[in-house]
C-alpha cells in the first residue's frame, strides 16, 4: 500500500515521572527529573478544573500541550480522544453506589461517566464546533485511534488532534484492569507539512504479524499496564533520531510508522 | 458562511453501497418486525421490569435477550450485551453476509466499527453487587475483557472473524452514527474493502439510575414532540450494517453523505438553537452534493426530552421544505442511546424500501413549535433520500444521509 504520510505539529505527554515532551528528551537524553506536577489542564477554565474528573485534566493537559506547540485554533480543530478504560474511579464510584442504593447515584457522577467526557469538556473549553470522537480498542487504542486521526487528517485534509490516555484504576475494577498508573500523550496531525512542522510520519499497514516495538528500557515501568502508554515507542523516536516503529491497532495486527523529524 | 466551522473543506464523498443490514430492539428481531411494527403502529415500549430497584419509567426492552446463548467457542464472552449483540448478528442472514465479504476480501480487509455508550457495563454492576469475601469480583466475572468499553467491538471481531481496522466509537448517542463517517474515510482511503458498522447497547443500571439523576426519565411511555413531553424511555437494541464500494453492489441503497460537529456548549444538553446539529446536518449535506429540499424523509433524533426536541423542531422548520417529511421512532424504540444511530439508520433504510414514512408515534398534541414537516402518522411516499440525526452528550452531533441506488 501506499504509506499514509502525515505531519506532527505538536506532542504532549504526561504520566507520574514526565510532565511534558521536553522531559521525555531529557530523560532520553540521561537527565535525572523530579517527579512531574499534577496535571493542570490550564486550557479549563478554573470552575471547569475543580469539577473536571481526573480522566478529564489529564487528557485535556496532553492535548493542550500539543495545540500549544502547534499554534492552531482550537475552535475549528477535529479532535480523537482515546482512552482504553475510560475514567476507571469514576466506573468504580458508580459500581459502587448501584450496588449499594441506585437510586442515590450523582447526576454528575454519571455525565462524567460517559467515554466523550474529555471530548466535550475540551469543544466546550476551547470553543470547539468541529467534529469530536472517543473511542477505544483495549490494549491496542493508541494504534486504533492514530489510524482513525490519520484517516481523518487524509480523507478530510484537514488537522487532527489526538490524545490517548488511561488514568489508574482502583477498587474492585483495578485487578481486571492491572492499570495502576497514569499516562497520557497528544499528537497534532496535518496533512501537509508547515512552518510548525516536528516530524513526518508514513504510516502503513503490514501484512504480517510481529511483536510490537517495546518502550526504551528507562521507561519500561511507565508504559506497563497502560495501554495508552503504547504510544512510548513512537513519542521516543520523535524526540529522538526518528527511526520505525511498529504499535499494535488490534488483536495480531499493527501499524508500521516511520518517524522522519523536521529540522 | 454557514459551513465556516465543520464543513470549510467539505466536498462530495463516493457513495458507498449498504449492502446488508440488520436490526434487534423492541420492536423484535431483524428488520422485518421493525418494518411490521412501524407499520401497524405498534411501539415496543412496556413498564421498567429490567435491573435494580426502584424500576423507574418505561423501557424498551428486546425479548428473550436472557435465552440468546453464545456458541461455546465464544463462551468467554457471555454477558447480556454480548447475548443481544449475538442475537442481532443472526438476523437477516447478517452472519453469511459478512462471511461472503471475508471470504471475497479477506480478513484483514474488512473493517469493525461499533458503538456503543456502555458496552457491557452490566456485567461490571453485577461483580459490584457479587463482592467476594475479600471485595474481589466473583470468579466467575473476572474476565477483565467484559469490564472494558471496547468489549462489544473485541467480542464482534472474535464472533466475526475479522481482523481489519477494528474500532468503538462511544460519544454517547451519536456512536453509531459516527461508525459510518469512519467506515467511509477507512475506504475510501483503501484502508478496508468493506466494512461492518453499527452498534449495541443493553439495558442496565447505569443509565437508568443516571438518566433518573439527571430527571430526563418519563415516568410514562416517551411522547416525542408532545407539547407536554417529560422525558426519555431507555430501550435496547442491535443493529449492523455491510459497507462496500458500489460497485460490489450496484442495486443496494446507498449511503450519500455523513457530517459531525460538536456544540461546545455543555456536557448534558444540546445547543438551544441547534448550532452543532446544523453544522453536522451542512456537512452531511455537502458530502451528499444535495441541498435541503432533496431530502424526502428525516429520521428525527426526537428523544422526548424537552430541550432535545424544542432545538430539533426549531432546526427542522428553518431548514427544511414542508415537503420534507419527518418523525422521531424513539415512540416505537425508546431511547436505545449508542445503538440509536444504527437502529435509525434501519429505519430510513427501509423508507426508501418500502416507500413509507412512520409517524411519530407517542404525540398526542403536538408541540406548537413542530412544522409542516412532521408525520404524526404512517404516510406512504416515495423516498429517494432519508436523512438521520444522532445527538449525544457532550454535544456531539452526526448526521446520515442515505439514498436509493440510481
Amino acid at each position: 500500500m501506499t504509506p499514509l504520510e502525515l505531519f506532527v505539529e505538536g506532542i504532549g505527554l504526561w504520566s507520574p515521572r514526565l510532565g511534558d515532551f521536553a522531559a521525555l528528551r531529557a530523560l532520553l537524553a540521561g537527565a535525572v527529573l523530579d517527579a512531574a506536577a499534577a496535571p493542570a489542564a490550564a486550557l479549563l477554565p478554573a470552575n471547569e478544573r475543580r469539577r473536571a474528573p481526573e480522566s478529564v485534566r489529564l487528557a485535556v493537559e496532553v492535548a493542550g500541550q500539543a495545540l500549544a506547540m502547534s499554534g492552531r485554533d482550537p475552535g475549528t480543530l477535529a479532535c480523537v480522544f482515546a482512552s482504553a478504560h475510560g475514567d476507571q474511579a469514576i466506573t468504580d464510584a458508580i459500581c459502587t453506589t448501584l450496588a449499594r442504593a441506585p437510586a442515590e447515584l450523582s447526576p454528575t457522577r454519571f455525565h462524567h461517566s460517559v467515554h466523550n467526557a474529555p471530548a466535550g469538556y475540551w469543544t466546550i473549553a476551547t470553543g470547539c464546533r468541529a467534529p469530536s470522537s472517543a473511542v477505544c480498542a483495549g490494549a491496542h487504542t493508541f494504534g486504533a485511534a492514530l489510524l482513525e486521526a490519520a484517516s481523518q487528517v487524509l480523507a478530510e485534509q484537514r488537522p487532527v488532534l489526538l490524545a490517548c490516555s488511561d488514568i489508574a484504576g482502583r477498587g474492585p475494577l483495578l485487578e481486571m484492569t492491572g492499570c495502576d498508573h497514569a499516562f497520557g500523550s497528544a499528537l497534532l496531525l496535518a496533512p501537509a507539512a508547515g512552518a510548525n512542522t516536528l516530524a513526518r510520519l508514513r504510516l502503513t499497514l503490514p501484512t504480517d504479524h510481529a511483536a510490537s516495538t517495546p518502550p526504551p528500557a528507562t521507561l519500561a515501568a511507565a508504559a506497563a499496564g497502560n495501554p495508552a502508554a503504547a504510544a512510548l515507542p513512537l513519542l521516543a523516536l520523535l524526540a529522538g533520531r526518528g527511526g520505525r516503529c511498529r504499535i499494535g491497532r488490534a488483536a495480531a495486527a499493527e501499524l508500521l510508522i516511520d518517524v522522519e523529524p523536521v529540522a | 458562511m454557514r459551513n465556516r466551522y465543520a464543513g470549510a473543506m467539505t466536498t462530495p464523498m463516493t457513495p458507498l453501497a449498504v449492502s446488508a443490514c440488520t436490526v434487534t430492539s423492541a420492536l423484535g428481531d431483524g428488520l422485518e418486525a421493525q418494518h411490521e411494527a412501524l407499520r401497524s403502529g405498534r411501539g415496543g415500549l412496556r413498564p421498567n421490569d429490567f435491573g435494580s430497584a426502584p424500576r423507574l419509567g418505561w423501557v424498551g426492552r428486546v425479548a428473550g435477550v436472557e435465552a440468546a446463548a453464545l456458541p461455546a467457542a465464544l463462551a468467554d464472552w457471555d454477558c447480556r450485551n454480548h447475548r443481544l449483540a449475538w442475537l442481532g448478528l443472526q438476523q437477516d442472514g447478517f452472519l453469511d453476509r459478512v462471511h461472503a465479504a471475508r471470504a471475497r476480501y479477506g480478513a484483514r480487509r474488512v473493517a469493525l466499527l461499533l458503538g456503543t455508550s456502555t458496552a457491557s457495563i452490566g456485567a461490571t454492576e453485577e461483580a459490584y453487587r457479587r463482592l467476594d469475601a475479600d471485595g474481589r469480583f466473583p470468579a466467575d466475572l473476572r474476565r477483565p475483557a467484559l469490564h472494558a468499553p471496547d468489549s462489544l467491538s473485541a467480542f464482534a471481531a472474535a464472533a466475526l472473524g475479522l481482523e481489519g481496522p477494528c474500532l468503538t466509537i462511544s460519544t454517547a448517542c451519536s456512536s453509531s452514527a459516527k461508525v459510518f463517517a469512519s467506515a467511509a474515510r477507512l475506504i475510501e482511503l483503501d484502508l478496508a474493502d468493506a466494512a461492518v458498522v453499527g452498534g449495541v447497547d443493553s439495558l442496565c443500571d447505569n443509565v437508568l439510575f443516571g438518566f433518573n439523576a439527571l430527571e430526563l426519565i418519563s415516568p410514562v411511555a416517551c411522547r416525542p414532540f408532545d407539547a407536554a413531553r417529560d422525558g426519555i424511555s431507555i430501550g435496547e437494541a442491535a443493529g449492523f450494517a455491510l459497507l462496500e464500494r458500489t460497485d460490489a453492489a450496484p442495486r443496494a441503497p446507498r449511503l450519500l453523505g455523513y457530517g459531525e460537529a460538536s456544540d461546545a456548549w455543555h456536557m448534558s444538553s444540546p445547543h438551544p438553537e441547534g448550532h452543532g446539529a446544523e453544522l453536522a446536518l451542512d456537512a452531511a449535506l455537502a458530502r451528499a452534493g444535495i441541498d435541503a429540499a432533496q431530502v424526502d424523509y428525516v429520521n428525527l433524533h426526537g428523544t422526548a426530552s424537552r430541550a432535545n426536541d424544542a432545538m430539533e423542531a426549531a432546526l427542522l422548520a428553518r431548514r427544511f421544505p414542508a415537503t420534507t417529511r419527518a418523525s422521531s421512532t424513539k415512540g416505537f424504540t425508546g431511547h436505545t442511546l449508542g445503538a440509536a444511530g444504527i437502529v435509525e439508520a434501519t429505519i430510513a433504510l427501509q423508507a426508501i424500501e418500502h416507500g413509507f414514512v412512520p409517524g411519530n408515534l407517542g404525540a398526542a398534541t403536538p408541540d406548537p413549535a413542530c412544522g409542516p414537516q412532521f408525520a404524526w402518522r404512517n404516510e406512504a411516499r416515495r423516498v429517494d433520500v432519508a436523512l438521520s440525526n444522532s445527538f449525544g452528550f457532550g454535544g456531539n452531533n452526526a448526521c446520515l444521509v442515505f439514498g436509493r441506488a440510481p
